[in-house]
This record gives C-alpha cells, structure tokens and sequence, in this order.
C-alpha cells in the first residue's frame, strides 16, 4: 500500500502533465505553474533533514574522535556563527553576514574555482601525452584547434582559424549532437520507466 | 565669446533635428502569438526609409486599449529591428498600437495606428504536433519491447564502465577502504539526478552483499532525502539492514565550491578505493575528478553533461557517455522489464538515425523546407 499510492500518484500525475505539454491554454499553465510551487513546499522539510544530517555526522565524528575530527569542529563552528551572526545582525548589505560573506565566503570558492586552471593544465597534458595514434591525432587537432583561436594563428597562417572554425562547427557539432539525440532519448525512457513504475529505485524502502 | 557662440550653434543644431521630417515607419501589422495561453501578440513593421542616417535612434513601441489612446509607451527597440512581441495581455480585450520612429536630436515621427487585435488561447499547440506523434512511437516502442523482454531475455552488449562497478566494488572490499559516490550539483528535477540514484541503488545493494563501506555526500536537501531512502532500501533489498547507518548518506553544502572542496577533502583525507560520480556536473567535475586521480581510486563517471565529459574521460578509469548512464540502472539490475527500455532506446536510435539520413538527402536533393519545417520544433 506504501508503494501503491505514490506508484499510482506518478502514474497519473505522469500523465496529467504529458498531456499539459500540448495544451497551451492559461488553465494549463497555472496547472504547471503551480505544481511547480509544490517542489518548494517539499524542499522546507527536506532542509530540516539535510540540517540534522549535517549536525549529526559531525557532532558524531568529534564525539567517536574519528580520524581529523578537528575539522569537524572548525566546520560546525563556522556554520553555526554564520547562522548567528546572520538571525541575528540580519543580512542586508553592510552588516558582518554580508562582510563575512563577501571578503571570507567569496574568495574561498574563488580559490577552489581557480584550481580548476591547475586541473585543465594537468588533465590536458595526460590527453595529450602522444602514446596511441588517437591520442596523437588529438593533440594535433588540439593544437591545430588552439593556434586558430589565438592571434598568433591567424598571422602565421590566415587558413589556421578556417580549420579552427570547421573543427568546431563539423565534427565536434556532429559527435555533441550524437551524444544528444542518446541523452534526449535517454532522459524519455528513464521518464516512461518511472512512469510505468518499472524503475522503482527512486521509491527507497517501507 | 567662443562658449555663447557654442551656445548659438548648439540651439541650431537642436531646432534642425526638430524641423527634420523622420519619415515614419509603415506597414504595422499585428498578428496573435501562435500556440500560446492568448496573452501575447506579434508586432512587424517596415524600417523608417530614415534608418540609415547616423542620428537615427530607433523604435518606441505604443500601446492603447481605445484607438484615440491614451498610448502608454512600452520599449524603445534599437534600428535594424522591426518586430516586438508584446506579452501578459489580456485576452478579453481588444488593443491599439503605433511606432515612433525616432533620432538623437529628438525628432520623432509615428506611424499610423494598427487595431484592433485580440490575443486568442489556444487548447492545442499545433506546432508540436510532430513531438506528440514522437512521443506516441516512442511509447509505443517502450510497450512492443516490454512484452518482448516478458517472453524472454534480451541480449544487451557489454560496457565496460559499468561492468567495472561490480569490480571495482570488490576492489573496496579487499583493501578495506570505502565507496564514495557523488551524486552531482543538480536538483531532483534533473533527470541525470534520478539516474544517479537509480545506480546508487543498485549500488548500495552490491555494497551490501561485500560488506563494504559506502559514503554518499550530497547537494542538494531533496536528493538528500531520497537518497537516504535509496541506500536504505538497497541494504533491506539484500537482507542487511544491519550494515545500513544514516550516516553513509550525509548532507555537506548546497554550495558549488564548497562541496567539490569538501568531496576532494574527503578523497584526499579517507582515500577511498573508488569514486563514483553519476549525475549531473558543472564545472566542479574536473575539481572532483582531478582529486580522486591523485589519490590513485577507481574513478568511473557517468553524466550527460557534453561539456563536462572530456573532463571525466581524461581523469577517470571508466566513463559512462550520455544515454549509457541512464542504461546504467537497467544494466546492473538485469531485470528484463528495464532492458526492455534498453532495447527500445536503440531502436529508437536507428529511426532517428534514417531520418537524419533521410532528412540530409531531401535537404540536398529537393531542398524542400517542408522536410525541415517537420522537424522544428516551435
């Protein structure tokens, strides 16, 4: 029964909404307009459980002083004085939330972020290590590909970011649409599996 | 002397713009939105002949309920543009417009008044007609390939990402270390999401059978939720609820940065034995997936992310490409009813195939736009 009625809410919810696809009337569209509200009204008690997971896989690391339980603390500590400073200094511009916010929180997803130019740098070296004829027509294209976006490509040889150019539009265009049309078809069988009540993972337990 | 005499020529110049004839823009028509909730209506003019000329400003589009007005003005569209799309109408009323041309000196010039137009609702969006007859086949497929795969089984080729899951799970339990699984940075209504949980299912199943450890950090507070219940009924599923503890599937940040550093943190500090990233990335991926090379894990990844999967192909052992991950479930499970979904999806794949085949050869061939106009979609 725990399973029969959210089966059979999907099915005709499922079904509800295929047809609300091709309707394009306003009753239609307040219909998906407000249904759309309803993954909010979920979200709030979904907070409450992600905040209480979050509490309790700590406060349990440092209680159990599991390996590098420390972190545990700086990291509870610092949820919980944002939160304070914020309830209760409030969180408009100017105030120490805003200023913790812009000159602490900010720049250290700047940082993370950044690491991302380290990563392309050592990833790209990995792919193009010349070890296989694909990966060295890689390469060659990569470098090819490179020298047609800069400058400097252009005044070597005016036919570099032609190339450049085809590459992008011709071939990468081909296999990214290749890959599409498998998503695009991908995403409608999961849809239908779901739908059917085929595909039950999502459920989780009694 | 020279600042009144700048003062003189400054009027001059301004009267010239005033008494400067701008010829005003003609042939306003009017015309209802196609397929729409009937709250919005399509304006087309033709260029002020005056356009061309290096003081010409552009468009302010005018809107009145009664043809004398009074004419509110809605937006002022740059030259070269002569359509607007004037939207939240109400359908039970009748509207006027008129455009003014008009140039930097201030000379404006309008043309005459169109109206009335009533925007109309619509109970059929006849421009997605050939997506219905899609989705139609399509399901009709999926149905044909369910009760094929009832009679019996079907044959599916081997991939070899997801026949290393079971592997590298193996691999965990040997070396005594954990499983971590990322699920992405994207909500529940992603699909790439419930794809990452469905794997995670099955997943959570095979890690109960070895016994081994499994860490599920997530995102978001939805997929958070659901993914406790998955890991949960994965243990059940395989008779060890014993194993399950609440803490595998552990809340970190609805921040982006935040959770890639606290994901690599997490590989860098407990070195688990592989890393499993199924769902949807931004560009956290190649933070994730650089961390967990370092660290020497298994790494098999499956997104449909275009942009991100040469990222995932370069840093992990295995990756799943696009529809691959929404096979996943079905491949790993082995249930006839989902290959049966498989098999459906290939063979959508081939109609897809002949008709873009088909589509090219019309296209070079004929070059009818009745052909193409069937495969756009409005």
């Amino acid at each position: 029964m725990k399973r029969a009625i959210p089966l059979t809410l999907v099915l005709v919810l499922s079904i509800v909404f295929l047809i609300q696809y091709f309707i394009p009337s306003r009753v239609s569209q307040q219909l998906f307009d407000n249904t759309l509200q309803w993954e909010i009204v979920i979200g709030i008690p979904a907070v409450v459980i992600a905040i209480d997971s979050l509490i309790r896989h700590h406060v349990l690391k440092i209680r159990q002083r599991k390996k590098d339980w420390a972190y545990s603390i700086v990291y509870l500590g610092s949820a919980l004085m944002m939160a304070l400073v914020g309830i209760i200094g409030g969180i408009q511009q100017g105030r120490l939330f805003m200023r913790l916010f812009t000159y602490a929180m900010a720049p250290m997803q700047a940082t993370v972020f950044a690491l991302l130019a380290y990563y392309m740098a050592s990833a790209a070296y990995r792919s193009f290590r010349a070890r296989k004829a694909e990966a060295t027509v890689l390469l060659l294209s990569a470098f090819v590909l490179m020298l047609g976006l800069i400058p400097l490509g252009a005044s070597l040889w005016k036919g570099l970011p032609v190339i450049g150019e085809w590459m992008m539009l011709v071939p990468n265009m081909a296999s990214k649409r290749a890959i599409m049309f498998g998503v695009g078809i991908g995403m409608a069988a999961t849809n239908l599996k779901i739908m059917l009540g085929i595909e039950r993972n999502w459920l989780g337990g009694d | 002397m020279v600042r009144s005499s700048l003062a003189v020529l400054a009027a001059l110049l301004l009267a010239a713009g005033q008494l400067w004839a701008l010829q005003p823009p003609a042939g306003l028509a009017i015309s209802d939105i196609p397929d729409d909730d009937g709250t919005g209506l399509d304006l087309a003019w033709q260029a002020s002949p005056d356009e061309a000329g290096p003081a010409f400003l552009g468009y302010i589009i005018m809107r009145a309920t009664k043809p004398e007005g009074p004419f509110e003005q809605l937006n002022l569209m740059p030259r070269g543009v002569t359509a607007y799309t004037d939207i939240e109408l109400d359908g039970r009323q009748d509207y006027y417009y008129r455009v003014v041309a008009v140039d930097t000196a201030g000379a404006a010039s309008q043309s005459a008044v169109a109206g009335p137009a009533r925007p109309k609702e619509e109970w059929f969006k006849v421009g997605k007609v050939n997506v219905l007859i899609g989705t139609a086949l399509f399901i009709a497929l999926v149905l044909v390939f369910l009760e094929r795969a009832k009679r019996g089984r079907l044959f599916l080729r081997r991939l070899a990402g997801l026949d290393a899951v079971e592997e590298a799970v193996g691999r965990a339990t040997e070396m005594g270390k954990p499983i971590l699984y990322i699920l992405g940075t994207s909500s529940i209504s992603d699909i790439a999401t419930i794809a990452g949980l469905n794997i995670l299912g099955q997943v959570a199943r095979k890690t109960a059978e070895y016994e081994t450890p499994l860490m599920v950090p997530t995102y978001d507070y939805i997929v958070h939720a659901v993914a406790r219940e998955v890991v949960k009924e994965g243990y059940n599923a395989k008779g060890r609820p014993d194993l399950y503890s609440e803490d595998m599937v552990f809340f970190v940040t609805d921040n982006q940065m935040g959770y890639a550093a606290a994901c690599s943190g997490i590989m860098a500090r407990q070195k688990p034995a592989t890393n499993l990233f199924m769902g949807m990335f931004y560009a956290e991926a190649l933070i994730l997936a650089e961390a967990g090379a370092a660290t020497g894990a298994i790494q098999i990844a499956g997104t449909d992310a275009v942009t991100q999967l040469p990222f995932f192909i370069t840093a992990c052992d295995f990756t799943l490409m696009g529809e691959e991950l929404y096979a996943a479930s079905a491949y790993l499970s082995k249930e006839p009813l989902l290959v049966g979904t498989i098999k459906a999806q290939d063979f959508s794949k081939i109609v897809i195939v002949g008709l873009v085949l088909l589509g090219s050869l019309i296209a070079i061939v004929v070059r009818s736009p009745f052909f193409y106009n069937w495969f756009s979609i409005r």
